[in-house]
């Protein structure tokens, strides 16, 4: 509890105070601060517990990598886990929340994990709870479960909008550090349309917290200056609070913007989060460095943090995280946090430097303890003072706070995100980033170049490079002197054997320094499987601190060189992306599209019932007395339309208006039995087929001209069959003079059927509908109501003397109210998908069931359809020998022996007395109904042999009931066997 | 991974749908072998590298595509309408 506000400085709007609640208790801040620095200034430092061991943690840094500092945010539906503490910006009514602790944060239970800890070692999960199997699922992984883990999510519905969008650019800027403004500068002052990104709520990256001069101007004016002209430049687009969490082909990136993520209270009309897709020519990344940890024995107590975020601290938020604080350092990062908590007004103890003769640097003025390590950290929820080892001497030094720096990571993800390995670079000790063509450019300290002058210089010429390649001319590249001009020097400094204490690799997922040595010697020697095997790097930082120092100590355990070692795979995300923000507006309803018919309206005036088919709602029965049975509506529907007449809403069905004088020739092809021959104003029932000689898809197709068919489709395959026409029509037979569109929406269809149905469309219909004047199968242009033109085709699918009248679908509704006032008088009825189904199977038609992607025509009865004087799509494979073979599984009827039994679609077929198995299997049922007319359950069934097996008894194994019924192979036509009623 | 249509210009590969390889060529019905048909149908090469694939701009224009690519790299070489590639390529391509 040593944080303290400074008494000037930062980044911070000091009139402005913020209150905000951690753990219920109420803190005030300044705007601009992060939840990490107000609860610094607040004196706490204490803000979460590990993931395994729950050893009391603090922030180690002060930005987008931090492990440690994740906290419950917000309560309610609005309640997010796992939120950095360090980029979290504090408003008013802010609430968060401590997590991986119960019942406190300073008491935690599960803290006893350390006195356990030698069996929480590498791959422990995997070793223990091997065996047995079951225990694995019943008792050890609820335990754990409930003992580890991050946070726990709100169990809500997310109340806020979220959405996608799209943005194009020049010249993509990815960091808004130096190099980054830099870039964008020189590829905007060309004229280039430049898009400039940064994760931060203000540009700036290192010049926030460093204060050197650039060209005599402070650092914090010369980036203002530069946010200035870009922002009054039109061509220049600035994203902040934005992170670009991947690369893609085509130079395509994903960014997620934090819209209004900071706000307590989002605007409601606003999304919180929004996804871009950011398509660029040239991409220049520069999206800077992470410091990296030194491994040393308790090097995760709360105080001890990167030698930079001290700087961040101070300089942005004019915080010091303690009153005393000791640097331990192997490169020039730790002189310069000296030198500026110093500045600062800051005691430094002492800069311990692992190196032995490191290069002359600025400290400060304060004691420089060379060839030294720290040994032991004394404190466990805060720092008190540590143990120093040099040549064997040991020396107590007193501090508060340890500002730690092992070197640099450059943030190279998104340079190999595509499958481009970094590059190891000895002078830095660090894997810099490829060169991966000339549309990505990497600068500054992402590609190892970590001092101001040369990343300022890099970012100008990248922004010159990029620029000019997209047709702009750049000005001559600016001279830049800066205050601070360090060469950067660095002894690597792995593991400190003197320490003791466990030394953290991995803070996030409490990896130490002795599990990746243990994985190396139980065999796990490659990094992607010491990766796996110890969690190393899998958090939700993905080793952006970690990884490196993890690699070189397998390195070191294995005798190879880091490069040798390489790294693990790089793939998005850079940091965690939410669900709602990759979902967007595609939530709920809005998932996918719903599709209602022309009729819709009036069906639902009718009380139906509705039900999803594809994105299709279709009336599935209609109920006379408000929660009347489905069974109970569909029998009255059925026995009415067989008995008086029925109208039933077919518009689902896809529609394809084909014309051109290839028109009849095109039909041929697409169908397996023939179109050529079909006179005008007739309708005929058609077969497609696949290439492999399996049927595609049924459905009639009418003539209504010499060069002009009008096909239907079934409702599921509307969409495959118009894409498989355009294939047919532009990949194979581009010579054919066709044209074809789909005209589904285009068309309401009503089916009326029934013995009255020509009584009825005839008080509707000018033209004669008598069986002479337009017998079964015809074809016809019609005035429906005196002036409306319609389409009529006498066809049927429920068997009965039947009509589809095609409407423009304008007047689907009007025209489905004039049917049924004409129907009045012969006892119209609607029938919904219920009966249409039932009166189908007591026909015999085939549908969806059976034209299951494995059927042939022959399996399906209609093997006679296939025409042997023409080509056509699938008719070389359909004429396959194994397709004709007896024992394939074909379509009949099944009829159970005791009337009162009821089959149910997808059971099995067994011979009686067989036991059920793969061997014994003689299909299945493929729709079952109950039938009104037969009165009793019925069904489709495909059955081995089945066509010649009629009459014979099997045994119908229901596994999910386990039920046995015994049925009666039967023709699969139940109901008019001589399709009578079709032709009256 | 973006889709130059000869017909929309370049769109994103969700409005696109891929099946697969371009350079077989529909057997002819009066002469083809039952090995023809087999190869047409069902033999396919995965190449790593360069490939000519069908793409329908199923979410566009509705054209159907040959698109030059690499599996590797998803770099685009070139796009043409399908219909313009049956002219040059009548045969398919020889392997
Ligand atoms: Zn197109």
């Amino acid at each position: 509890m040593t944080g303290y506000r400074l008494a000037s400085g930062g980044l911070i709007n000091r009139e402005k105070s913020v209150s905000f609640s951690f753990d219920n208790k109420i803190y005030s801040g300044f705007e601009g601060d992060t939840l990490a620095s107000a609860l610094l200034a607040n004196g706490v430092s204490l803000m979460g517990r590990g993931f395994k061991y729950h050893r009391p943690r603090g922030p180690l840094t002060a930005g987008s990598a931090e492990p440690n500092a994740l906290v419950g945010v917000g309560h309610g539906a609005r309640r997010e886990p796992n939120v950095r503490a360090t980029t979290l910006e504090i408003s008013t009514g802010l609430v968060t929340t401590s997590q991986n602790c119960w019942p406190s944060l300073r008491f935690d239970i599960g803290a006893m994990n350390q006195t356990v800890s030698p069996f929480l070692v590498a791959g422990f999960y995997y070793k223990t709870f091997m065996w047995p199997k079951s225990f694995w699922e019943k008792v050890y992984e609820p335990i754990i479960r409930a003992a580890a883990g991050l946070g726990t999510a709100s169990h809500e519905a997310d109340p806020d909008r979220y959405e996608k969008a799209y943005a194009h650019c020049e010249v993509l800027v990815i960091g808004a550090g130096p190099s980054g403004l830099m870039a964008a500068l020189t590829a905007a002052r060309a004229g280039a349309r430049v898009i400039i990104v940064d994760e931060g709520a203000r540009p700036g990256g290192s010049l926030l917290f460093e204060d050197d001069d650039i060209n005599g101007v402070s650092a914090h004016d010369w980036t203002d200056g530069i946010i200035a002209e870009l922002d009054k430049n039109d061509n220049v687009r600035i994203f902040t609070r934005t992170t670009v969490f991947g690369r893609f082909d085509g130079n395509m990136f994903g960014a997620l913007e934090r819209v209004q993520k900071h706000l307590t209270e989002p605007d409601q009309d606003r999304p919180v989060e929004r996804t871009w897709r950011i398509f660029t020519k040239k991409a220049v990344l520069a999206s800077g460095a992470e410091e990296r940890p030194l491994v040393f024995g308790d090097n995760d107590r709360p105080g001890i943090m990167q030698a930079s975020a001290v700087r961040h601290y101070v300089k942005r938020y004019g915080v010091s995280p303690g009153k005393c604080c000791v640097v331990f350092t192997n490169n020039s990062s730790g002189y310069r946090t000296a030198k500026c908590l110093v500045d600062y007004g800051v005691k430094v103890a002492a800069v311990i430097d692992s190196r032995s003769n490191p290069p002359e640097e600025d400290a400060g003025g304060v004691k420089v303890i060379t060839g030294a390590v720290i040994s032991k950290v004394k404190g466990s929820k805060t720092v008190s003072g540590i143990l120093v080892t040099r040549e064997g001497d040991l020396e107590n030094i007193d501090c508060d706070f340890i500002a730690m720096s092992g070197g640099w990571n450059p943030n190279v993800h998104l340079a190999c995100q595509l499958g481009t390995k970094p590059v190891w670079d000895e002078t830095i000790a660090a894997f810099v980033a490829p060169e991966t063509g000339s549309d990505f450019l990497s600068v500054g300290a992402v590609a190892g170049r970590f001092s101001l002058t040369e990343c300022l210089k890099d970012g100008a010429e990248a922004g010159a490079k990029a620029s000019k390649a997209c047709g702009h001319k750049p000005k001559p590249i600016e001279h830049f002197e800066t205050s601070s001009d360090n060469l950067f020097s660095i002894e690597p400094l792995w593991n400190i054997e003197q320490s003791t204490g466990k030394a953290f690799i991995d803070f996030q997922n409490d990896v130490t320094s002795k599990d990746v040595p243990l994985a190396a010697r139980e065999g796990y020697r490659d990094v992607e499987l010491t990766k796996r095997y110890t969690t190393l790097g899998m958090a939700t930082d993905q080793g952006k601190l970690s990884n490196i120092n993890g690699l070189a100590i397998l390195a070191g355990a294995t005798g190879r060189s880091i490069a040798q070692v390489g790294t693990t795979t790089f793939r998005p995300f850079y940091t965690p992306v939410s669900f709602g923000a990759l979902a967007g507006a595609n939530r709920g309803q809005h998932f996918r599209p719903v599709r209602k018919t022309p009729v819709h309206n009036w069906a639902q005036e009718q009380g139906a019932v509705f039900v999803e088919n594809g994105l299709w709602l279709r009336a599935q029965w209609f109920p006379q007395q408000g929660d009347e049975s489905w069974f109970t509506a569909m029998k009255r529907e059925v026995k009415n339309t067989r008995e008086n007449v029925g109208v039933c809403d077919v518009s689902t069905l896809g529609k394809i208006d084909l014309q051109g004088p290839d028109a009849a020739e095109f039909m041929n092809r697409l169908y397996c039995n023939g179109f050529k021959l079909l006179q005008v104003g007739k309708a005929r029932y058609g077969l497609m087929l696949r290439e492999d000689g399996i049927v595609f898809d049924d459905g009639t197709a009418s003539r209504l001209a010499e060069d002009h068919y009008f096909i239907t489709t079934t409702t599921a395959n509307a969409g495959p069959v118009m894409t498989h026409m355009e294939f047919c029509h532009q990949a194979l037979w581009p010579e054919f003079d066709v044209q074809f569109s789909s005209v589904s929406d285009q068309w309401a269809q009503l089916a009326v059927a029934g013995p009255n149905a020509r009584k009825t469309l005839q008080k509707l219909i000018a033209e004669d509908l008598s069986n002479e004047a337009f017998p079964f199968m015809g074809a016809q242009t019609v005035t429906v109501a005196g002036s409306i033109k319609g389409r009529l085709f006498r066809i049927s699918f429920s068997g009965e003397l039947a009509y589809e009248l095609a409407v423009p679908a304008d007047y689907g509704d009007s025209v489905v109210r004039a049917i049924m006032a004409a129907g009045k008088e012969f006892g119209i009825l609607p029938y919904g998908l219920e009966a249409l189904s039932t009166m189908r199977i007591e026909k015999g038609h085939v549908a969806g069931g059976e034209l299951n992607g494995t059927t042939t025509a022959y399996d399906l009865g209609l093997g006679k359809m296939m025409s042997t004087k023409k080509d056509y799509i699938g008719r070389a494979l359909a004429a396959r020998e194994a397709f004709h073979r007896d024992g394939r599984w074909n379509v009949v009827g099944l009829l159970p022996v005791d009337k009162t039994q009821k089959i149910h679609s997808g059971a099995h077929i067994l011979n009686i007395e067989t036991k059920p198995s793969m061997k014994n299997d003689q299909g299945y049922v493929t729709a079952v109904a109950f039938s009104p007319m037969v009165g009793q359950w019925i069904g489709l069934a495909l059955i081995n042999d089945g066509t010649n097996r009629r009459g014979d008894e099997v045994e119908v194994w229901d596994a999910l009931r386990d039920s046995y019924v015994r049925a009666k192979i039967c023709d699969p036509v139940f109901y008019d066997k001589e399709h009578v009623k079709l032709h009256a | 991974m973006r889709i130059n249509c000869p017909y929309c210009g370049p769109r994103p590969n969700e409005e696109f749908n891929v099946l697969g390889d371009a350079t077989k060529t529909r057997p002819d019905a009066d002469k083809a072998t039952a090995q023809d048909w087999l190869d047409y149908v069902y033999e396919r090469d995965n190449p790593k590298g360069r490939l000519e694939e069908y793409w329908h701009h199923a979410s566009g224009c509705r054209n159907w595509l040959v698109v030059k690519r690499n599996t590797v790299t998803h770099e685009v070489y070139s796009v043409v309408a399908a219909r313009d590639y049956k002219k040059t390529h009548p045969e398919g391509v020889k392997k």
